[in-house]
């Protein structure tokens, strides 16, 4: 236990001393919130769909998370190639145990992130449909950003270098974002984009927070919990999976 | 005659067709400082992966400590330190939580913890910058704490990969004597790589010279010297090994790993 929190730890301790990392994460939502949620949200409104920014924050947050997620993962790409990761390999510590710390630590800098976008929209005129379903919308973040760093774990191990990594911000987290529910309602698009939406796992995490912080859902909360608890199964696997097959 | 602690026999490793390390055998004495010589890419880095769990043996037995390398795993790793050829020391943390991470990760027992990690970094005389973080420290001072935390967890053999890459000659010296110190008053075994003949002649009290994946030989500097008719190790080494230079096989950086990654290219072609 005492190993899982130290490595656990590490991340954290990363995590506060970079600023220049925390405000790089955060600019991207932020831009969006002004630039989609001021920019379209007047549109939104006189075509009679009500108030976009209360649509927008839960997909935005999904987002924070997501890029966090993946980009944790450099940790562990750091680690191969800057060689500290030798030293943890080479320790009597399973390399299962090695990957759930560092993993809960890329997670709670995730929620950290998650938590810090959801103030900034407070500031931008969100406002929670209910105060009360918020701790079980930061609850269910917990899950999401455990996935998801799960994820950037697992492709991290796969990968050996940063071009590569770059590549798959390219490749998978833009489609991930824009291909799912969190920036238009999926009832008017047109059947291709609501099927693709259907089949990505961020669609159903949106979905969830939607439900929980402004009262709109789609799928229904039941089958947005059951995609994601099958997400977080699927990633877990995967990175546990990856991390196992790392060779020095 | 003493015991052994380090046992390797008939050791293979092959990365597809090549064989990185073609079938050696040797024996280190508890308390002994054995030095293993070769060219680039003879398969030094490969054995001491292997020694030290990072690599599977493809076939042969590795013992460390009477624990089976890769039977035993957590024994044998409980066992040895280790510095690393290339830096592996977390920048972004301090010195002392370097330090304090790598005694959790041994489970250093907690009320002995900070006793040991004060006197390690005074023997290393990096105390008085405990708290500093690692990216503003410099190579020699690197390399001082990757020893220093070597040897947090109290092992009983500690593994030197290359360990004086890059360090002036201060430096050197002042770890060639940690080094010496800790064999002699603690009994430590140290098994060491390094491209520095005159270290090994200094320091080690038995040497290996490997070449092409096999052991050529192994003695003292004087029954070297003797068995080739030379004077130095240097020219000893020499003699054994050829004067022609090596490629790796692959050029830059020098792990096992080039030996796939060779593989990879020949099969792409």
């Amino acid at each position: 236990m005492e190993v899982i929190y130290a490595l656990w730890q590490r991340q954290i301790r990363r995590y506060y001393r970079s600023g220049s990392r925390i405000m790089g994460t955060l600019g991207q939502p932020i831009l969006l919130l002004l630039a989609l949620g001021y920019g379209i949200g007047a549109i939104y409104k006189r075509a009679g769909e009500g108030d976009y920014m209360q649509f927008l924050v839960p997909g935005i947050i999904t987002q924070t998370v997501l890029l966090s997620g993946i980009f944790w993962g450099v940790i562990i790409l750091m680690d191969k190639r800057f060689g500290f990761l030798s030293e943890l390999l080479v320790t009597p510590v399973s390399r299962a145990k090695i990957l759930i710390g560092s993993a809960l630590g890329g997670a709670t800098v995730s929620i950290m992130q998650g938590m810090l976008v959801f103030f900034i929209s407070m500031l931008l005129g969100f406002r929670p449909y209910d105060w009360l379903l918020v701790v079980p919308a930061f609850g269910l973040l917990v899950a999401i950003c455990l996935a998801l760093a799960c994820l950037g774990a697992g492709i991290a191990s796969m990968v050996d270098d940063f071009q590569g990594f770059q590549g798959i911000n390219n490749l998978l987290v833009m489609p991930l974002f824009f291909l799912s529910s969190a920036l238009y309602p999926l009832n008017s698009v047109p059947t291709f984009l609501r099927i693709m939406s259907s089949y990505n796992p961020i669609s159903y995490m949106v979905d969830a927070l939607r439900y929980l912080l402004a009262n709109q859902t789609h799928f229904g909360l039941e089958k947005d919990l059951i995609v994601i608890a099958v997400t977080l199964a699927a990633c877990m696997y995967f990175a546990v999976n990856r991390f196992n097959r790392i060779q020095m | 005659m003493a015991q052994s602690i380090i046992t390797a026999k008939n050791v293979v490793k092959q990365f597809g067709d090549i064989k990185a390390v073609d079938g050696i055998s040797f024996d280190v004495k508890k308390g002994e400082i054995f030095a293993f010589l070769g060219p680039n890419g003879a398969g030094k880095s490969t054995t001491i992966k292997m020694l030290t769990t990072m690599l599977r043996p493809t076939s042969g037995r590795l013992q460390l400590a009477g624990h089976d390398v890769t039977k035993e795993q957590n024994y044998a790793r409980k066992s040895f330190g280790i510095v690393f050829q290339d830096p592996s020391l977390d920048e972004e943390l301090s010195a002392y939580e370097n330090m304090e991470l790598h005694a959790v990760l041994y489970e250093v027992p907690k009320a002995e913890r900070q006793k040991r990690i004060q006197d390690l970094l005074e023997l290393v005389e990096l105390w008085s910058r405990k708290d500093s973080m690692i990216k503003t420290f410099s190579g020699g001072m690197r390399r001082r704490l990757e020893i220093a935390r070597g040897l947090l967890h109290e092992p009983k053999i500690l593994f030197l990969d290359e360990p004086t890459l890059g360090l002036d000659t201060q430096t050197r010296n002042l770890m060639w004597d940690y080094v010496r110190k800790l064999s002699q008053e603690k009994g430590m075994t140290i098994f060491f790589t390094t491209h520095y003949l005159d270290e090994a002649e200094a320091v080690a009290e038995r040497i290996a010279i490997i070449d092409h994946g096999k052991i050529i030989t192994t003695g003292t500097t004087a029954e070297l010297c003797q068995q080739t008719g030379t004077k130095t190790l240097e020219a000893a080494y020499l003699k054994l090994t050829g004067s022609t230079t090596r490629d790796e096989a692959d050029s830059g950086n020098n792990n096992g790993l080039n030996f796939k990654m060779a593989l990879r290219n020949t099969k792409l072609r």
